[in-house]
């Protein structure tokens, strides 16, 4: 490793991704001392982390590992009590801490008795991340913790962790392979090369906008122009409203696709001009929560290629047409 | 003896061969016997049993209690309450060695079946191995290492405990030691300790040899890994 | 089936005396004495062991030599050495019996507490060592308690090991149960013999359902995997 100086901003997820070999490993244990540096510093809040003895540090530092590393020999609701124990807390108090996390985490609370072999890969690893926060450590180390379960589980693992984290606000280094997952998880993104060179740190957005060189860029992989698009707003697309009719009425509209609402003023399906028997499928997508990726993919849903906006509760707010997508995606791509 | 008592090599030298029954090298030979037999009966024993272990395994369970037990019970009593079966004569020995080779081997073939990868079995069913050609050619081959390690124990074991039969008159080299004792002197002692443990160095260093000739896959395993 | 009826004779005999249940060579006594010979050694050994193997287990260093130790004991036979003792050092206590005992039982204990310290999953020492434990902390209560089967088994074989040896060195003129069968069979005493053998073999037992009750009660359901899935 060599040369590699990075900041990770507080309150912000930081990933390191690069392939293996990388030193992104590396640079996650140094920060905690599970690997001392030979040369260079690390600050924590402005403080060397060479001039603290390892064990404090590390209680003050959530960990989480790929395996999850649950204690075998204990049950739920110590393995997540761990760091509170060791600094002395009240059990009873570790107890409560640990039950509230294990809510906290999605995990049902019934599951606190039980040992980690009677847990699924992805119950454990969700324990994993309750025992990081269970002393409330500013700061969160996580070394692929979700690289060893399913893509369905890890799916719902990383949307439990911006959960987690727009709560929380903590301080997140988080190491993974799969540039997916650190462009789905990261506040900033730093790109390591073999060698633990840093290729680049952006945001994702940056980082699929302007790939620093042709590493990053191969790295990245195909689809970045698609991808890109999940960083930009749907707040400012243009919605026409008079395309929605309520169901049962037959309406005369010179339109050739309707969008037909139920009594709620939610989607039922488009009718077309031409078969105006038979509804046709329709996508969704929440106007200012989705992005541009979601309406556009909404849009290719529909025969009538037009993508429908709906507010949280799922009731219609108009109708992005091609030519209001088409607008939308030049002026976020070029201008 | 006026000249004071001889030197190792000396009373070794004098009691290797004097043609009687407890000359050094009528014991080593009963010693060989007595070991070497209750090996190849728990062999032959416990490899049928485990297969059979492996094959229904709510048969394991009790099995390997049992065995638990066989091998809990300690020799000298087992001896004793052998005698009154097969009278005072190697078989007495032979017979209760043999079982807690049988007791140390079940679990040896049961995990060496089990340490067969379930897509190698899987792949030997579909390419229409029988199920005995699949257990001679493919199963036991790869068995094979566990079930051997274990036939080492047994083998070293069996050729320690042997000297234990001496107290009933039975013990091989074994009987050097008591005679040591009746007549409080080193030499047999030593010589006795000496030539079983270089027994049991030669018969492991023999069962080595015969797992890098019977798997040689394993080695070379091993040092691509390396 | 004539050596059953000699046998249960022989059992009837020995057990239906009354002089048997009395005295400093009666049956209770020589319980204790075999008792208190078994768990000396067993204590002694595992004082020794124990903490070697931890050590040995936790820092890596000199694994191989325990191995290969442990693999040369298992040639060593007990008869010899218990005899070899006693010649060494006389047979006026006995310590010149219990040193080999104890030489003989610490090489399972040491080579199990090795491996299972050694076989703990490398991703739990992380766990534990990044979550803040201490070298002390990661030991006690994360490696102890995982490995914890395999060291009870290592003293299991352990204790099988002792109460067979102490059973021959009443050869060598140990007290315990051994001498119902030594002196037994010396002096033709065939009820003594079978009486003897019967006790130790009863006692083995003993010692093995204690084994198993001290694994149930230490070894947490989490490692022992008791517990059924769900």
């Amino acid at each position: 490793m060599d040369d590699l100086s990075f900041e990770a901003p507080t309150g912000e997820i930081t990933v390191l991704v690069g392939p293996s070999g990388c030193g992104k490993t590396t640079s996650l244990r140094m920060i905690n001392r599970m690997i001392d540096a030979s040369e260079g510093r690390i600050l924590l809040d402005g403080v060397p982390v060479q001039g603290i003895d390892p064990p404090t540090l590390r209680r003050g530092i959530g960990y989480v590992i790929q395996q999850a590393g649950l204690f075998p020999h204990r049950k739920i609701v110590d393995n997540i009590a761990t760091v509170p124990y060791l600094l002395g807390w009240d059990r009873k108090k570790a107890r409560a801490r640990a039950m509230e996390l294990l809510e906290r985490v999605g995990l049902d609370p019934a599951l606190a008795g039980r040992y980690p072999f009677q847990l699924s890969g992805g119950q454990q690893q969700r324990v994993g991340v309750a025992r990081a926060l269970a002393a409330d450590p500013p700061v969160l180390l996580m070394d692929e913790p979700f690289s060893a379960v399913d893509p369905i589980v890890r799916t719902s693992l990383q949307d439990e962790l911006l959960r987690l984290q727009s709560e929380l606000n903590k301080t997140i280094v988080f190491v993974t392979h799969d540039i997916d997952e650190a462009i789905k998880l990261g506040d900033r993104v730093a790109v390591l090369r073999v060698g633990g060179r840093l290729a680049q740190l952006a945001d994702p957005k940056t980082l699929l906008a302007e790939p620093a060189d042709d590493f990053v860029r191969e790295f990245l992989g195909h689809d970045r122009g698609i991808r890109r698009l999940q960083f930009v707003s749907t707040e400012g697309l243009r919605l026409r409203t008079d395309l929605t009719v309520p169901e049962g009425s037959d309406g005369g509209s010179p339109e050739p696709w309707l969008l037909v609402v139920d009594g709620d003023g939610r989607p039922v399906g488009w009718r077309s001009a031409v078969r105006p028997g038979e509804l046709e499928p329709y996508g969704t997508f929440v106007r200012g929560r989705d992005s541009m990726r979601a309406a556009l993919d909404a849009a290719l849903l529909s025969p009538s290629g037009c993508s429908v906006a709906v507010d949280e509760q799922g009731k219609v707010v108009g109708v992005a047409t091609r030519d209001a997508l088409d607008r939308a995606l030049s002026e976020a791509v070029h201008g | 003896m006026g000249d004071g008592p001889p030197s190792l090599w000396e009373w070794f030298g004098r009691n290797w061969d004097t043609g009687r029954a407890d000359s050094i090298r009528t014991l080593l030979t009963d010693h060989v016997t007595m070991s070497f037999v209750p090996v190849v009966l728990a062999l032959v024993v416990a490899l049928p049993l485990g297969l059979a272990c492996a094959r229904w395994r709510w048969l394991y369970q009790p099995t390997s209690g049992l065995m638990n037990i066989v091998y809990a019970l300690p020799s000298l009593p087992v001896f004793m309450l052998m005698i009154s079966v097969t009278g005072l004569s190697q078989t007495t020995v032979i017979v209760p060695l043999a079982f807690y080779g049988v007791a140390v081997l079940i679990p040896a073939v049961v995990d060496g079946l089990d340490s067969v990868p379930d897509h190698v079995r899987q792949s030997a069913v579909a390419v229409g191995f029988t199920p005995l050609r699949r257990l001679l050619q493919v199963e036991l081959p790869i068995a094979a290492p566990v079930v051997l390690a274990g036939l080492r124990v047994v083998a070293v074991s069996s050729i320690s405990l042997v000297s234990v039969g001496a107290l009933i008159g039975q013990g091989g080299l074994g009987g050097l030691f008591t005679r040591a004792y009746q007549n409080p002197f080193m030499p047999p002692v030593i010589v006795g300790i000496v030539l079983i443990v270089a027994l049991a160095l030669v018969a492991d260093g023999l069962l080595v040899l015969a797992q890098r000739l019977l798997t040689p896959w394993v080695r070379a395993r091993k040092e691509a890994a390396s | 089936m004539s050596w059953l009826t000699a046998f249960l004779g022989w059992l009837g005999e020995f057990f239906g005396d009354g002089a048997n249940w009395t005295g400093s060579d009666g049956i209770p006594a020589r319980l204790l004495e075999h008792l208190e010979f078994s768990a000396l050694a067993l204590a002694l050994a595992v004082l020794v062991a124990v903490p070697l193997g931890l050590a040995i287990g936790h820092t890596g260093r000199g694994g191989v030599l325990v191995v290969v130790a442990a693999n040369l004991a298992r040639a060593l036979p007990t008869l010899g050495l218990l005899v070899m003792f006693v010649l060494l050092l006389g047979a006026s206590s006995i310590w010149p019996v219990i040193i080999p005992l104890v030489l003989l039982a610490v090489p399972p204990i040491l080579v199990n507490t090795y491996e299972g310290i050694k076989g703990v999953d490398p991703e739990l020492r992380d766990a534990a060592y990044g979550m803040g434990l201490r070298g002390g902390q990661v030991l006690g209560r994360v490696l102890v308690p995982v490995a914890l089967p395999l060291i009870l088994l290592g003293c299991r074989l352990s204790a099988i090991q002792v109460v067979a040896t102490t059973t021959v060195a009443a050869y060598t003129g140990l007290g315990g149960l051994g001498r119902y069968v030594i002196d037994g069979f010396a002096t033709k005493d065939y009820a003594s013999v079978v009486g003897g053998s019967v006790l130790i073999v009863l006692f083995a037992l003993f010692v093995q359902v204690v084994f198993a009750l001290v694994q149930r009660l230490t070894v947490s359901p989490g490692v022992s995997r008791r517990l059924t899935i769900r």
